[in-house]
């Protein structure tokens, strides 16, 4: 296909159980670019990265991975594209039974027949690339939350996947290991030659890393464009979330009776 | 955290200890060992009363058991019960031997015994015993010994 | 009045068909999807091995134990109520028949289930929570076939020899009270019990009924912590769930097989 696009959004719908989600959404993601999807909480940022992933389906609309509609895919087709595809999770979702060690070698047991020698020095090179390559016999439940963060990391960056998806990477973390994974995710995007998706609120991180930003509120795209625009933006919503002002369109007070009324009511 | 060779030890010797005790169960605490596979042939009696005798109650001749109760059936046309008795091969009795529902001890369940006759011809599969006592019936001994009482007391006047 | 009353059973109908049925339903559905995604769970048979050591194994304790204690049990009382009726040989009949047909994969079932039955629960919520469910497939990886598929095949082949193991204690604890101890014959004991006990009417049928045990434990089990909802509150509800919801099966099938198997006795 001649496009430039790895990922297309077109008109995409969803609704979780009765409760709208995401309206007429559309955005595209250029190959091998860095692209920031940000929003409150509960804008929809989470669902549409899950829907790029092929994890849930739209309502309506379509979505295109690599030029294939992945919510249209059958079930092998699917998990065939997914092995290209690599996903962090928020707080890393290590398998709590195995080492770091043989989580990241995961992946390659399961898809591919290498031998258990060239399996061993992937794994060491991914975790290498990580900075942990000395964690790999530590259990998941001796790592540090973000040392478990980079370990995830070298895990789904196990098959060297054309795409990477990042589910707020970067929360709850130090500010070292914020500098850390924000690093890394630019770094191995560019090693790779991939392509990757930060959904995330950390404006700061966001900001110094991105190529391109989608910023979502209330399940629609409100603004597009590139850090400095963003910066720049008069858009009063994106103002108060780049600038983190207490009160703007998204008000500081909860709905509540009138002041006075309240404290004087018998 | 466990390793591949611990599991499978261990696992292994799950396995083995269950196992196992499906066999102590079988053979110890059950009657596999002696009573399964073996040949048996089947010959019928024909009872007035079985009383309380069951399918599968024991065959016993001598007091040592020599099969099983096959199947009970009703005759409608001689109103008697028929009962299908499985012997084992490797006993063989003479054409004209009995059958009798006996009890095992007081509140024992019933089984048949079979009593050997003098003929030089044994039973073989097919054949009916023609000699049968019937199970003793309590509320019959009841009334056999009133009426017996009775008749006793009418014969003294 | 009659509003309150319609509206309670309106509402009640409404939580039976749309929670009960509809998970009823769900774990028909999903117990159908495991059994189609068993194959790995034989061909990667270690998979397996690894969970009937973490099911089966690991309760041999409990279950070896509670056996012996309970043939023990029965050995006392069982003596206390033969030797009334001067039937005191008959107690290896008592102790057996009772933990074969009955005790054995009943109790045994029971103990599976809080023991095994609620930490499978546990760990496949868990893995839900903490999304490594979704990792899985996120990485093509078919977490019925990897994670639940694997649970189930090891409960169900664990029970049967957990109930055998649970009989077997037990019939041992009997001995050890009834003859070693209170002082029936020890000849009596074994021959009554051999003459009593029958194989295929017996033992198999305990088998039997510790095989669906197993079968109806386990499958409890992954389907409540697969559904369970990913927070802690849910897992431990879940876990709560397959205990309860389990024992009541066990209890209630126990009455149906039994009716079944042991009708013209």
């Amino acid at each position: 296909m001649a496009t430039s696009n790895l990922v297309e959004v077109q008109d995409v719908t969803f609704s979780y159980d009765r409760r709208q989600v995401l309206k007429d959404i559309n955005l595209v993601v250029p190959k091998g670019k860095v692209v920031a999807i940000m929003g409150l909480s509960g804008c929809g940022k989470t669902t549409l990265l899950r829907l790029i992933g092929g994890a849930l389906v739209p309502d309506r609309g379509e979505i295109r991975v690599a030029g294939q509609v992945i919510n249209k895919l059958d079930h092998d087709a699917l998990f065939a594209l997914r092995r290209k595809i690599g996903m962090l999770f928020q707080f890393g979702a290590l398998f709590t039974d195995m080492s770091s060690f043989d989580n990241v070698a995961y992946q390659m047991r399961e898809h591919t027949q290498l031998p258990e020698s060239f399996i061993r020095d992937l794994v060491l090179m991914k975790l290498q690339a990580v900075g942990l390559r000395g964690a790999a016999d530590l259990m998941p439940s001796e790592l540090s939350g973000g040392m478990a963060r980079r370990v995830a990391l070298a895990r789904s960056i196990a098959l060297d996947p054309m795409l990477m998806l990042y589910d707020e990477p970067f929360t709850g973390l130090d500010p070292i290991s914020l500098g850390v994974i924000g690093q890394l995710i630019r770094h191995l995007n560019d090693s790779l030659g991939a392509t990757s998706i930060v959904v995330t609120h950390d404006v700061a991180e966001a900001l110094e890393l991105v190529d391109y930003v989608y910023y979502m509120s209330a399940g629609k795209v409100e603004f597009q464009g590139t850090p400095g625009q963003v910066r720049a933006a008069h858009l009063p919503s994106l103002k108060q979330f780049v600038y983190g002002e207490p009160d703007g369109p998204v008000p500081f007070h909860y709905p509540a009776p009138e002041y006075r009324k309240d404290l004087f009511a018998q | 955290m466990i390793t591949r060779k611990e599991l499978d030890l261990w696992v292994g010797i799950f396995a083995v200890v269950g196992i196992g005790a499906i066999l102590f169960l079988s053979l110890k605490v059950a009657n596999l060992a002696s009573f399964s596979s073996s040949e048996s042939y089947q010959i019928s009696a024909k009872f007035e009363n079985i009383g309380g005798l069951k399918v599968r109650a024991p065959v016993k001749s001598a007091g040592v058991v020599v099969g099983r109760v096959g199947d009970i059936r009703f005759d409608n046309d001689s109103f008697e019960a028929v009962v299908a008795l499985n012997i084992d091969s490797r006993f063989k009795f003479p054409k004209d031997s009995s059958a009798k529902i006996l009890t095992s001890g007081l509140l024992g369940e019933q089984y048949v015994g079979i009593t050997a006759g003098g003929d030089s011809v044994n039973l073989k599969g097919g054949d009916t015993l023609k000699l049968t006592q019937s199970a003793v019936v309590l509320e019959n001994l009841i009334g056999q010994f009133l009426y017996n009482k009775a008749a006793e007391g009418d014969g003294k006047k | 009045m009659t509003e309150r009353v319609l509206e309670l059973m309106r509402a009640l109908g409404a939580r039976i068909v749309s929670s009960w049925i509809w998970r009823l339903g769900f774990a028909c559905r999903f117990l159908w999807l495991m059994l189609l995604e068993s194959a790995p769970s034989f061909r990667r048979f270690h998979l397996t091995i690894r969970e009937i050591y973490f099911a089966g194994v690991l309760s041999l304790v409990i279950i070896l134990v509670s056996g012996l204690f309970v043939g023990m049990v029965l050995g006392l009382q069982g003596y206390d109520t033969l030797v009334r009726y001067g039937s005191s040989d008959a107690l290896g009949v008592l102790v057996s028949l009772s933990l074969v047909r009955e005790l054995g994969p009943v109790v045994a079932g029971l103990l599976f289930a809080s023991r095994a039955g609620s930490a499978i629960t546990a760990e496949i919520g868990l893995m839900k929570a903490t999304e490594q469910l979704s990792a899985m497939e996120m990485m093509a990886v078919d977490p019925i076939a990897r994670v639940v598929a694997p649970r189930f095949w090891a409960g169900v082949i664990s029970m049967p020899l957990l109930a055998a193991l649970f009989s077997a204690m037990g019939v041992f604890g009997g001995y050890l009270v009834g003859v070693r101890l209170i002082g029936v014959d020890e000849g009596s004991f074994w021959s009554q019990m051999q003459a009593a006990v029958d194989f295929r009417q017996d033992i198999l049928n305990g088998i039997i009924k510790s095989f669906v045990f197993g079968v109806a434990v386990t499958w409890i089990a992954v389907f409540e912590g697969y559904d369970a909802p990913p927070t802690a509150e849910g897992v431990s509800g879940a876990t709560t769930r397959t205990v309860v919801t389990s024992s009541l099966a066990i209890l209630a099938l126990d009455f149906v097989l039994t009716a079944l198997m042991f009708r013209g006795l």
